[in-house]
């Protein structure tokens, strides 16, 4: 096979390497910037390297306080929403019922909606009925943009579901209640968490819908907006740099477990194969 | 048989969660349009007048920035797909043991907060930065030249935050792909441009269609980009509305803006479904009642 043709064939995967490159460049970009040690109030030079922010990640209260903001708010959001988008997608799922169009309308118009509107929609409603921006306002917007999401990824584990693990749970004289609790919960299990990851990361990260509705309390995002015409200092680059690193090992983890279950399944699957082979009919 | 008390329980189990949306996304709608033809002020208090010339003075104060909205979400919605779809072609077909380390790499920036990558991208074209030395080098730019409040720094901000939402749509749709369509195309002879044209694309085509909304509608509204990357005459629409709220504190005009912002994209979602296809956005809906 010559060059030329092995460059051809394999074009489309150079491209996807050099968008993957694009990818993670600005990311390469922040780990790099968070061993900066700049001259002025910008992080924006390289100048030269120290690892002193590392050392003091933990320093700056402004930060710290942000994050702490951050972490509650993306807590409560992620247990509220998925919890919520569990039930709406139970009931999408499992239930024929009038209504169910309108239904799935309702969840699907907020992602469809740019986060200004939004923001914006939100802080009129709290405007007119006067209510103090804050913590309470905060949680309310970041739930309420989180729930679609939530019923999004509970309702694609739903749809795989084997309902017939349920009918033998209830052939085996275990109550509605017990079944749920006993048979579909567990099976879910990866759905849900599934959906309190993603809201938790889409709390945390939420920038614009903040913006509008967090009156005088700072997250995360907010604090760097804000220090953003200050200077941001180091410490942003080192916390999002642990941020990073922190999701990728739960990434990490969440797929080794996922793999490590499959293949129990597929053993076990096998073994009912072998099994049933050897009874004679 | 089922009895009422059967038929009720997907309200019950749905109405918490579609209750908060009612109460926390439909109804403030309301109250924006309320602002939207109202008058006042934050410290004379606001009253319905049914002022609709909030509308027309709204847009023809900002039409610039409508435009320029809809051209920069445009640009990088088209820069997306030409990126995104070889990029989720080689992870769905091409990648082998890359793959994993591809599919990371889309799903990389959400592990990072979304203003730190802005601001990355302020870093890397900085004027004095390696990235802009290098094009002022190979004469791309002029070597007074400047990166930073361009329109294209904030097109390439755009593009870079809203491609792995292309990416995603367009590789489940290409994971889906039945290969055997692929050979029976190469069966009757068909080129590699031929069938990729004529049976690919078309049976990605829910994908890309999803795709384009899931980028076009965040960008429109997104003024991280151009705040970061811009300057004075980069300012999106979103920009306008941010400063009109939360800055001059004149809610008439921001809710008239907010809800022009909304009638318009829901119009274009419209005509496009109408054009590409009404089973694409709610592709995923249907599969699930199935």
């Amino acid at each position: 096979m010559t060059l030329w043709q092995r460059l051809k064939d394999n074009a489309t995967l150079y491209v996807g390497l050099l968008v993957v490159f694009y990818m993670l460049a600005p990311i390469a970009v922040i780990a790099l910037f968070s061993f900066n040690d700049p001259t002025g109030k910008f992080n924006f030079e390289w100048v030269g390297f120290t690892t002193e922010y590392w050392a003091n990640a933990f320093d700056n209260q402004e930060i710290n306080d942000s994050l702490w903001l951050s972490i509650r708010l993306a807590f409560f959001t992620s247990l509220g929403a998925t919890i919520l988008g569990t039930l709406i997608a139970l009931a999408l799922v499992r239930y024929e019922f009038f209504g169910r169009k309108a239904a799935n309308l309702l969840i699907v118009i907020p992602i469809a909606t740019p986060e200004v509107v939004i923001g914006a929609a939100l802080l009129s409603l709290f405007v007119y009925a006067s209510a103090s921006l804050g913590f309470t306002t905060l949680l309310i917007a970041h739930i309420m943009f989180s729930i679609s999401f939530a019923v999004i990824v509970v309702r694609s584990r739903l749809i795989g579901f084997d309902r017939r693990l349920e009918e033998a749970a209830a052939d085996l004289g275990a109550s509605p209640l017990t079944t749920f609790f006993k048979v579909t919960l567990p099976l879910l299990l990866p759905g849900i968490a599934g959906a309190l990851m993603l809201t938790f990361a889409l709390s945390v990260d939420d920038f614009v819908i903040s913006n509008f509705n967090a009156g005088s309390s700072v997250t995360f995002p907010l604090y760097i907006f804000g220090a953003n015409q200050r200077g941001i200092p180091v410490q942003v680059n080192v916390i999002a740099t642990m941020l990073f690193l922190v999701a990728v090992i739960a990434i990490t983890f969440v797929i080794l477990q996922q793999r490590r279950v499959e293949k129990l399944v597929e053993k076990r699957a096998d073994d009912d194969n072998k099994a049933s082979v050897a009874i004679p009919i | 048989m089922t009895t009422l008390r059967q038929r009720l329980v997907p309200y019950g189990l749905m109405s918490p969660g579609l209750l908060w949306l009612a109460l926390f996304f439909v109804v403030p709608m309301f109250f924006m349009a309320w602002f939207s033809v109202s008058s006042g002020s934050l410290e004379a208090g606001w009253s319905l007048t049914w002022t609709f010339s909030n509308y027309t003075d709204a847009i023809s104060n900002y039409t610039t920035q409508f435009g320029r909205s809809f051209l920069y979400a445009g640009a990088a919605t088209i820069l997306c797909l030409l990126l995104g779809y070889p990029l989720a072609y080689a992870i769905a077909f091409k990648a082998g043991r890359w793959q994993n380390l591809m599919l990371f790499a889309v799903i990389a920036p959400f592990f990072t907060t979304y203003l730190i990558r802005t601001i990355a991208w302020k870093t890397i074209l900085e004027d004095s930065s390696p990235v802009v030395s290098f094009l002022k080098t190979i004469q791309v730019l002029p070597s007074d030249g400047r990166v930073l409040a361009t329109s294209a720094a904030v097109i390439a901000g755009l593009t870079y935050n809203f491609l792995p939402f292309m990416v995603l749509p367009l590789y489940a749709s290409l994971e889906r792909l039945d290969l055997r369509l692929l050979e029976a195309s190469k069966d009757l002879y068909a080129s590699a441009t031929q069938t990729f044209f004529r049976v690919t694309l078309p049976l990605t085509a829910p994908g890309i269609i999803a795709g384009v909304l899931l980028t076009f509608i965040p960008a429109v509204g997104d003024y991280v980009n151009a705040t970061f990357l811009g300057g004075v005459n980069q300012s999106m629409i979103g920009n306008v509305i941010q400063a009109q709220y939360l800055v001059i504190n004149d809610y008439a005009t921001a809710a008239a803006l907010s809800f022009t912002l909304m009638i318009i994209i829901l119009i274009a979602v419209m005509l496009y479904i109408r054009f590409a296809g009404t089973e694409a956005l709610m592709g995923d809906e249907e599969e699930a009642s199935a």
